[in-house]
């Protein structure tokens, strides 16, 4: 269990997709100081549409504990509309409609719970649109 | 720099070890390579391992493991990079002895991999935690969302995907030290239980205890102690994005091909010059596009090559000549090492029925979470 301060400091990412996009076009979520591939530390603040398409995707059959009650769930990686590349469940849907190349939007979920006691973690996941 | 050789090896039976513990195993692994040797004390060592808090709430490996093999008072050094933790122990020791700071140095690993109840959750710490692990998916579905995009593209079947563990399982058939020494057929295989589609549990490599250590020193110095010294001709180390997501192509592990260039310069040498390759098979697709980025194949046609018999033994090169992480098992932090120890016994004529023939060269290549990090090296038999 962690304390509240490790998604604390996350929340502007996971509730308002927060991300950058750096002058060389270059558009990550989380916040980086600098652009991996030109070097870059030039960025403006932008909040993600949410919108985007699936490169690739995986059913989850054996899961860690914290996600054990959910299997079998899809996980992709998805590219959004602004070029932000990320890893999210894909959600609501019969998990056979989930293919490479459709589209999704982000929506505002809970992840997992910490126990009986501890934290209750949101973030974002995908469903098909 | 100064050359470097190998001048002894010693390693743990793979599998569930119930009756030891980190410090039993490593300790056996180290001791076994001091006598192999012929060498009483050390001047230096590293251990890999990639996470013995979390496996076994034990950390300050070095203290222990010093203490434990009977070498107190010398300096050690615990090594972390993931999967790739018992290579980065080798190539920490290499720099070492090449440097000319010390001569005699250990360097191992070792993974107790059976303590634990939720191990999928301690794996998972090798990718990206806040970002990829938080989200759900879990180790294996990473290499899952590779063989996803892999298959599509190079229209590679489940059944040639097969053929990966189904190769490393027989030829673990001859390794005494191997976990699964049996062979597995394709029914078996696509009949194993889901982990993260499209793989299956006979794609993973398993849950494995073990250690195993290898004794560096100066080439110069190594006829004092073997008629048979392997000398480690090059080593090359890569990092990559700690995400999956980052790789601007799924189908490529960058950080393999930037460490097997390195290695390829240092030791002016090309793939057609290696005999045999110890590469990091933790997953079945794993195995195909590391062969591709070390040189071997062109891309896209490593599966087809493997699943016609190019990576066994008659073939193009033999792939894994031990059983590789599926068969002979992979704990962890010791994979590196051992991938090292496989090689010194086919460059010393020891590796018995498995026995590559005529090697000069052999390459191991361990890599840590989904490619981001890597350690390969070239060994030649002297």
């Amino acid at each position: 269990m962690a304390d509240s301060a490790r998604y604390h400091r996350e929340k502007f990412h996971r509730y308002a997709l927060e991300a950058q996009k750096f002058d060389s076009g270059y558009v990550s979520l989380p916040n980086r100081y600098i652009d991996p591939n030109s070097g870059s530390r030039t960025y403006e603040k932008i909040n993600l549409k949410g919108t985007g398409t699936i490169l690739s995707f995986t059913i989850i059959h054996i899961a860690s504990n914290q996600f054990s009650h959910s299997t079998p769930y899809p996980v992709a990686i998805i590219e959004t509309d602004e070029g932000a590349r990320l890893t999210a469940m894909v959600t609501d849907c019969d998990i056979n409609d989930v293919k490479i190349g459709a589209r999704v939007e982000l929506v505002f979920r809970k992840i997992m719970e910490e126990g009986e006691s501890g934290i209750i973690n949101y973030g974002y996941k995908a469903v098909l649109i | 720099m100064r050359d470097v050789a190998i001048i002894g090896v010693g390693m743990t039976k793979f599998g569930e070890l119930w009756e030891q513990g980190i410090r039993d195993m490593f300790a056996e692994a180290a001791i076994k390579a001091m006598d192999d040797a012929g060498v009483k004390k050390i001047d230096s060592f590293y251990v890999g391992a990639m996470s013995s808090g979390l496996y076994t709430y034990q950390e300050h490996l070095s203290s222990l493991m010093a203490d434990y093999m009977g070498q107190i008072g010398v300096p050690g050094l615990h090594v972390e990079s993931a999967c790739a933790s018992g290579g980065s122990a080798v190539r920490a020791a290499f720099i070492e002895v090449a440097s000319g700071m010390s001569d005699i140095v250990l360097a191992g690993g070792v993974e107790k991999m059976w303590d634990v109840e939720d191990g999928t959750i301690v794996l998972a710490t090798a990718s990206d935690q806040e970002y990829e692990a938080y989200n759900g998916v879990t180790f294996p579905g990473l290499y899952a969302m590779m063989a996803r995009v892999y298959m599509e593209k190079y229209g590679l079947t489940r059944e040639e995907l097969a053929q990966v563990p189904i190769k490393n399982h027989k030829h673990s058939v001859n390794n005494p030290n191997a976990q699964y020494p049996f062979e597995i057929s394709l029914n078996d295989v696509l009949k194993s239980s889901m982990v993260a589609d499209p793989l299956r549990l006979m794609d993973c490599s398993p849950i494995t205890d073990g250690a195993a250590a290898v004794i560096l020193c100066p080439l110069d110095r190594a006829k004092e102690f073997t008629d048979k010294p392997v000398k480690i001709r090059a080593v090359g180390a890569a990092t990559g994005p700690i995400a999956l997501h980052d790789h601007k192509d799924l189908t490529r592990l960058e950080a393999v091909k930037l460490a097997a260039d390195r290695a390829y310069k240092m030791a002016g040498l090309s793939p057609a010059d290696i005999s045999f390759v110890e590469v990091h098979d933790c997953f079945s697709i794993a195995e195909i596009i590391v062969a591709e980025e070390l040189g071997f194949f062109e891309y896209g046609t490593a599966g087809k090559a493997i699943a016609e018999g190019q990576g066994t033994y008659g073939g193009k090169i033999v792939i894994n000549p031990s059983g590789g992480l599926k068969a002979k098992g992979h704990p962890v932090g010791a994979t590196g090492a051992a991938q090292v120890i496989e090689a010194y016994y086919q460059l010393t004529g020891k590796a018995g029925a498995r026995q590559v023939p005529d090697a000069k060269f052999g390459m191991t290549q361990n890599m840590g979470g989904s490619g981001g990090s890597c350690i390969v090296h070239i060994l030649e038999a002297l």
